[in-house]
């Protein structure tokens, strides 16, 4: 079981409250977590990464762990902690404009 | 008794205004979509409880939404709460927010790439949706102008959208650029006697006209006069700023240009101006009275390098001789110390008996006329920046 942290304004959008708890066959990574967040949640689909190009999107940030893995692969395995569900995988808006 | 909808879409969020057919008193509702730009919301002339918002966000993108009971609740289409998250043979939902732009040999010959502020040539990127514009006839119809500048439309309530790709396609493309604001398409007339035939306005490219349902397009640009340009009276690169019409006129089409108000009374064929005794003839905003073909209104803006309006005075022209000759109305509006703005898409009338004219401003005012400009009042002071405005009659 893997958490995601949404941004407030996401989980508006998917009517969630708190942390998603989501399942991953295979592999823990960024682009699998994402997969499932999409498929149970698709009204996020295009608000985190491109529709088409899959890339994400400029202002969002992916956080664990005190690290910032927004430059890893999609396909890179995430740290074991968030893969054990220790740790949460943040998805933050950036803070922009002053 | 017939009352009114006002559909406000600001910088953060949609708010709903309602009243009576007096127009004197206001339930205001919203936020809707707190914290979101909302560039437009209208509702279909078919069925009037259904409403469209184009819901964006600079972080997280383009999102649709409907209301099917006139903006007590909203869904986005393609993903409805407690319903399935994937449709027959396991298709994810969520498709409403997605515009891609048409890249398929078989439907025309759609551009790659337009001109960029560098001159170099950049690819079509989407941006968001500026305006929405439901069907005139079928309340699951709708189109969307989006930037980069593209036309699209949903034929399933928006649940999703295809490009119209032949307006991206016809010829010109390589040859428009992003104004100030981005290269959007914000401006989309549907034609009431002939379902075949629409206008669109992008800036900075001009308008464009199609007589076959959006399969064909041709600039109509002709009499425009853009010394801002490397060739002001080039076939396209105009700065269009809004088209509006009178449905029982459909081929007299006013145009608010960036500087130049102007008339066509051919669809578009051939332009002039008639800006006539105006202040200043920079601006956004431009409309119709609702019983009155030759009543046009606009809002001047003292200039393009300023974007408020002239001397701290808010004032709105009317001609009632479809230009040329403007008179001031100024009795309710701030004629001190005010320096707001009235963007593209934030004028509407209603088709009441006498005939009402609203607009938002960017300082947070929507101003109401119930009597076709000679009284103003605000129906609210202290929204967020207005993008859109909208009315709606109802019975």
């Amino acid at each position: 079981m893997i958490r995601v942290v949404l941004p407030s304004h996401l989980r508006a959008l998917a009517h969630v409250r708190g942390d998603v708890e989501l399942e991953i066959e295979g592999p823990a990574t960024q682009r699998a977590v994402l997969d499932a967040l999409e498929a149970r949640y698709p009204m996020l689909r295009g608000t985190i990464r491109d529709h088409v190009t899959q890339e994400r999107r400029a202002f969002l940030r992916f956080f664990a762990c005190a690290e910032d893995l927004s430059h890893e692969p999609p396909d890179a395995p995430l740290p074991d902690a968030v893969a054990s569900g220790a740790e949460p995988l943040l998805i933050i808006g950036a803070i922009a404009g002053g | 008794m017939s009352g009114v909808r006002v559909l406000v879409g600001t910088r953060k969020g949609a708010f709903v205004l309602t009243s009576d057919g007096k127009r004197e008193r206001w339930d205001v509702s919203g936020p809707h979509f707190a914290g979101w730009e909302i560039y437009h919301v209208k509702g279909s002339p078919a069925d009037p409880n259904r409403l469209f918002a184009s819901q964006t966000s600079g972080w997280f993108g383009q999102i649709i939404q409907r209301s099917d009971d006139g903006g007590k609740t909203w869904t986005q289409p393609g993903t409805p709460p407690g319903e399935p998250t994937t449709g027959p043979g396991g298709m994810p939902k969520g498709e409403s927010n997605k515009f891609q732009y048409d890249s398929s040999s078989e439907t025309g010959k759609p551009l790659t790439t337009h001109q960029f502020y560098d001159g170099t040539q950049h690819p079509w990127e989407f941006k968001r949706v500026w305006h929405i514009e439901p069907s005139l006839t079928d309340p699951d119809t709708v189109y969307a102008g989006v930037e980069d500048a593209a036309l699209f439309r949903s034929k399933d309530g928006g649940k999703s959208w295809q490009e119209l790709s032949g307006l991206r396609g016809h010829g010109t493309g390589p040859k428009w650029q992003p104004g100030a604001g981005g290269m959007c398409l914000h401006t989309i007339v549907l034609d009431p006697g002939n379902p075949q035939r629409m206008f669109i306005a992008i800036s900075a490219a001009g308008a464009f006209r199609t007589d076959d349902g959006g399969k064909t397009w041709r600039p109509i640009n002709k009499g425009l006069n853009s010394p801002y340009i490397p060739d002001p009276t080039a076939e396209v690169g105009h700065c269009v700023h809004r088209i509006a019409m009178h449905r029982s006129r459909p081929g007299v089409l006013f145009m608010q240009k960036h500087w130049d108000v102007m008339r066509s009374d051919n669809a578009g064929d051939l332009w002039q101006e008639v800006s006539g005794n105006l202040p200043t003839d920079f601006g956004f905003v431009i409309d119709v009275h609702a019983h009155e073909p030759e009543t046009v209104y606009v809002v001047p803006i003292k200039s393009d390098g300023e974007h408020f309006v002239p001397d701290g005075k808010l004032r709105v022209y009317r001609s009632r001789s479809g230009g040329n000759e403007w008179e001031a109305l100024t009795k309710g509006l701030p004629q001190k110390d005010c320096y707001v703005n009235v963007l593209r898409d934030a004028m509407a009338v209603d088709s009441l008996d006498k005939c009402g004219i609203y607009f938002g401003t960017t300082g947070g005012q929507v101003y109401a006329s119930a009597d076709a400009g000679d009284n103003w009042a605000p129906i609210v002071r202290d929204l967020p920046a207005v993008l859109s405005v909208e009315v709606q009659t109802l019975p």
